[in-house]
Order: C-alpha cells, then structure tokens, then sequence
C-alpha cells in the first residue's frame, strides 16, 4: 500500500480556522515505533561504516517517521511519481535518517542500509540524487537546501502543482547566508507551496550555536522575512503533524516549523552532546545504544 | 584563405565591420528558446537589461525570477526549478556568476546533473573601464574543471544566439561567457554551428591558430597579413571549449605541425591550456598559448586593454612566427 493512500484514513477534525490531524491511539504507536527502529538502524548503519554523523540523525529521527509514515504524499515503488511531495535535506550529513526511513518505507531493502559510505554503494556519504531514487536532490555542503525548495517551489507554482515541497534544514546552516538568501526570495514570492523545518537542538560542530554563531530570536528573524513561523516540540510526533497541517492552510506565505529537539535523542550518552555531532559509535557503544532504543520497542 | 564553406561576413576585412555585444545574441536566443519550449525559465540577479534577459523577461513575465543580487540564491534557486522539470538559464557578469558561485554550481548544477544554463557576461577584458574588479579572467578554468559541464565561448552575437538555442535543446548543465563590448560580427545566420564541434575559418597548413571569442577575429586578420608573406595560417574557432573537438586540433597538430592559441583568459586553465593536454598526450607539436599572463586587468577602454594585454593581431602574428621557428621552417 503506497503511503498516499494510507494518509486518506486519518481523521481531519476542523477547530477554530485550522485543521487539525487527529492521530489515532494505534497511529500514534505506529509512528513512535517506527521512530524507534530508525533509531536503531541509524546505529547499526554509523557501526558499519565507521564514520558518520549520529547526534542529528537522531535527533530527526521522529520528524522522519511522521513524514514519511504520515505527512508525505509519496510512493516509495514509484519514486519519480509526477504528484509526489518533494522532500529536500538541506543538511545532508544526517542522511542515516532518510535511508532508514526510506528503507522502512519500501524505497529499498532494508538489508541494503549496511552499505552506507561503503565504495559502489548507492547510499552516498552524503545524499546523491543520481545515486538513489527518491532523493530529490544532492546535499552536504550546507546552505543550499532552503534556495532549491524555493527554486522547485517556484517551478511548482508556474505549473499550478498540487504537491508541495518540504525542507528540511539544521540551526547550523542558518550561519550560511545563502539560506537567508532563499529565504527572501521565498518570502518575496509567497511561497505557500512550501514548507521548511527546521532542527533546533542547538550543536553544530564546533560547540553550541549560541557560542559558536549566535542565531538569536529565529522565530523573529523569519517573521521579518515574511514567513509563518510555528514552534514544535519535534519528539512529539502529533505536534509534527498538526504543525504540517497547519502549514497547509498558510496561503500567503511560506511557512517554517521550528522543531526543537534533543540531539542524540533516544541514547542517553549521546543527547545534548556536541562531541557527536559527527562521530559514529564503536562497537561498545552501539551495544549500550541498541540495548536502551529497544526498550521502547512497541 | 578563407573556408567559403563557413559562409563569415563578407564584410570581414572591411573597416566597417558590424560590431555588436554577445551579449546582445544571448537576449534574441532566448526569446527564441523560450517560444520554442514553454520549460525554459530565467532568473536574474539585479542585472536584466545588461545580461540582455529583459526581452524574455517582458515577454514571460510568469517565467521570470528576479533573485536580487545573490548569486549564491542564482545558481541554487535555479538547481531546484531544473529539479522541477524547467531550464533554467541564469544570467549575471561572469566574475559573480559563476565566479562567487562556484560551489553551489559544482554540487546543486554539476554534481545534481541538471540542466542549468550559466550566462557570464561581461567576461574578459573588453569589458573596459570597470576594472579588473569586473572583468573575468578565469571563468574558463572554473567551468572547465567541472564534471557533466559543457562550456562555450562565443565568437560574436550570431553564435551567442545559436549557441543559446543549442543549450536549452540539451539536458546537461552548460556555461556560456559573453561580452559586455560590440564585437564584430564575424559569422553569419549559414555559418555551421554545432555545441562540441570547432569550425575551420580560414585555410592554411603552415601553422594553426586556436582562438575563441572576439579573439577569432583578430586570428583572421592576423592569417590574412601572414598570407600576403607566404605563410598559409589555418584558423580554427573553438567555440566549444568543453568538450574540446580533439579530432580537428589533432588533425590541425598533424597537418600544419605548429598552433597558437588565443583567448581573453588567464593562461592558465583556460582553452590554450585544453589544447596543450590534448595535443601534449596525443600529437605534440610547438605551441605558444596567448592569453593573460598571471595578473588581473585595470580600466581603460578595451581596445588599450586588448593591446596592453598582448591580445591583438599583431601579437598573434608574433607567436606564429616564433612557432613556426620552433617547427624548424
């Protein structure tokens, strides 16, 4: 069953001007313990290649399950599906995320996640368009993710498109002004076809982004570029979906999900800090991990 | 003498030559594509007269992105709506564009294998009393080392024009540089033009000149004077430096055993520098590359430039000379 089809059974419940996806008990379960197993794979994947980024992926792991299990309109045995919802990774570095949960999704075996950064793999180091289908663009150097929404976003318009475009970025890159750049243009145009989330847990490589580059008030700082700014508590997979939702009936603007996470989330050794922003685990570690991530197995 | 099978102006030796931009071919080109397919969009960064994107711009408003001056936002904006099916062309002078750009045109254009089209204007140093601050010396080399990018280097506006067209028929991600100068009208709507095939202008096997850009010009007027002493010079426009047509230089290196060639580039990593790894692997033959020597441009009007720089007929008459001296003629 594609996933397109599965979002038509969720429950819209309209309240006040805004419509609102009530998640079901046993929906809400389904994602958390889809999260979870991404979690795990994101590990056993770092493992095995030996190098790689774990506290983001992570850290996104929630807002991947929602999205791909619940917000996207996609189909992962058809790829280039003209309809589909265009989902870009600005941040390439945390793609353990995205080929866990397009593993999950049916994209490909999940057998073949054990061949990240590995030599002829087709999961890239960092995301490869032409390598993998269903990744929409190539990324890693930061910065650009949030101007190729925008271009696609636009191209979208000019057809008069159904599907909207998601991005998805780290605070980091927000030190990047070609992300400002795209976010003006987004702003000027009224991009209501597009949707950006950001990762707000506060690490980028050097130390805590506060220390290393201040990003200040972001909720501010997009308002005056003339976006709809939502803030979101990004583990709770029905904030994630009612912002999505919300996003949607923003008609004159672009809208941006600041999602505040917990970098490393879900592995008590890893959470808030920055040391793992780009460092796997080693076998030990992966262990003790593996061993608390499946306590929350449903 | 001159190949009459390239159909130049006939006008090509005389002083009143037409003399108009590259530029100017560019903005006719790609009204012309964009009538031939409604995918074709352009983006522009605060310069849309003097890239000559306005005609377009007026015609298709709904297809039009005005960016602002972010190059950066250029290039990547551009990536996605090629990641949405369109043909981007986007245009800027050549030092910002893609000379601040670069990496964003090497990972979201190259690297992503979409089909942006790259417009530098203003390259060279004919671009004048701006300064070197404005005047790309090193487009070339940036284009040129980058995988699945076609790179062109117009002789006048007629080719810019076809060139434009071509480009927009093709899937792959192309740069082409432009002049802000007039420029003479060395071709005409029958000469041949195909995107990776260089022409043979005028006829000789004594020695080859190589020249791309305004610089095929001077090659003929330096063939022509070089004739009337007895020295039969072969001139080829390259206008495609990436992919090099290596089948006509080798053959030019086979047959004529001495090549010069001239551009308004860096030395370095600019076409004389392609012919030199072609020729040197296949076929090595004397060489002299003109171009400019390791140092930026200043202001002055171009034609104090072009002769300050060494770019001239003259210059080009030097350099054969000194090749065929090498050849042992």
């Amino acid at each position: 069953m594609s996933w397109k089809k599965a979002r038509t059974t969720t429950k819209w419940v309209l309240k006040a001007g805004t419509a609102f996806s009530m998640l079901t008990a046993d929906e809400l379960k389904k994602l958390e313990s889809k999260a979870n197993f991404i979690r795990q794979d994101i590990i056993k994947m770092l493992l095995e290649a030996g190098s790689g980024h774990s506290a983001g992926a992570l850290g996104m792991a929630d807002v991947f399950a929602a999205l791909y299990f619940h917000i996207l309109n996609h189909d992962p045995k058809n790829p280039n599906w003209s309809e589909r919802d265009r989902l870009i990774l600005s941040n390439g570095h945390i793609c353990p995320v995205r080929y866990a949960a397009m593993a999950h999704a049916g994209y490909f075996p999940v057998s073949e996640l054990k061949t990240l950064r590995k030599l002829g793999s087709r999961l890239q180091g960092h995301p490869h368009r032409t390598s993998l289908p269903g990744v929409e663009t190539t990324s890693g150097p930061l910065g650009s993710g949030l101007s190729q929404a925008t271009g696609l976003a636009l191209a979208g318009r000019i057809d008069k498109a159904s599907w909207q475009v998601v991005c998805l970025m780290s605070d980091g890159e927000q030190d990047e002004g070609n992300t400002w750049e795209g976010a003006m243009l987004a702003g000027k145009y009224k991009l209501h076809n597009l949707t950006a989330l950001l990762d707000r847990n506060n690490i980028q490589i050097d130390g805590f982004t506060e220390d290393v580059m201040p990003l200040n008030d972001l909720k501010a700082k997009y308002e005056a570029f003339n976006w709809h700014v939502i803030e979101i508590d990004g583990h709770n997979i029905q904030e994630i979906v009612n912002a999505f939702a919300k996003a949607k009936t923003i008609l004159d603007k672009p809208t941006i999900i600041i999602a505040n996470t917990i970098p490393g989330k879900g592995v008590s050794f890893m959470e808030n800090k920055y040391e793992w922003h780009g460092k796997p685990p080693n076998k030990e570690e992966a262990e003790k991990a593996l061993e608390e991530l499946r306590k929350y197995d449903k | 003498m001159i190949n009459k099978n390239a159909f130049l102006n006939p006008k090509l030796f005389d002083s009143d030559i037409e003399q108009i931009p590259s530029r100017n071919g560019y903005g006719d080109g790609l009204v012309l594509a964009g009538e031939e397919n409604e995918q074709v969009v352009a983006l522009c960064a605060d310069l849309t007269e003097s890239t000559r994107t306005q005609a377009f711009a007026e015609k298709f408003p709904q297809r039009f992105v005005e960016v602002g001056v972010a190059e950066q936002n250029l290039a990547t904006v551009a990536a996605g709506m090629a990641l949405g099916e369109k043909i981007p062309f986007i245009s800027s002078y050549a030092t910002f564009s893609p000379g601040r750009n670069w990496e964003q045109i090497r990972t979201t254009i190259c690297y992503n294998d979409v089909p942006v089209k790259i417009i530098g204007s203003h390259a060279g140093l004919s671009v004048g009393p701006d300064g070197a601050t404005h005047q790309a010396l090193e487009d070339i080399a940036l284009m040129r080392s980058l995988p699945n990018m076609i790179v062109i280097s117009p002789t006048d506006s007629i080719e810019a024009k076809k060139a434009t067209i071509a480009m927009a028929r093709i899937p792959q991600p192309c740069y082409i540089r432009l002049s802000r100068d007039k420029i003479p009208v060395v071709t005409t709507e029958q000469t041949p033009f195909e995107i990776g095939k260089a022409e043979v202008f005028y006829e000789g096997n004594d020695a080859a000149i190589v020249a791309t850009g305004q610089m095929v010009h001077e090659a003929i007027l330096a063939a022509k004077e070089l004739e009337s002493h007895n020295i039969s010079v072969r001139v080829i426009n390259c206008h495609t430096i990436k992919p090099l047509d290596n089948q006509t230089i080798i053959k030019a290196a086979e047959e004529c055993g001495a090549i010069v060639t001239v551009e308004e580039h860096q030395i370095t990593g600019g076409l004389g520098g392609a012919v030199a790894e072609v020729l040197s692997q296949n076929f090595p033959v004397p060489l002299k590359i003109i171009g400019v020597e390791d140092q930026f441009g200043e202001s002055g009007e171009p034609n104090e430039l072009l002769e300050k720089f060494g770019l001239t007929k003259e210059a080009i008459i030097k350099a054969v000379t000194q090749v065929l001296r090498m050849k042992g003629k």
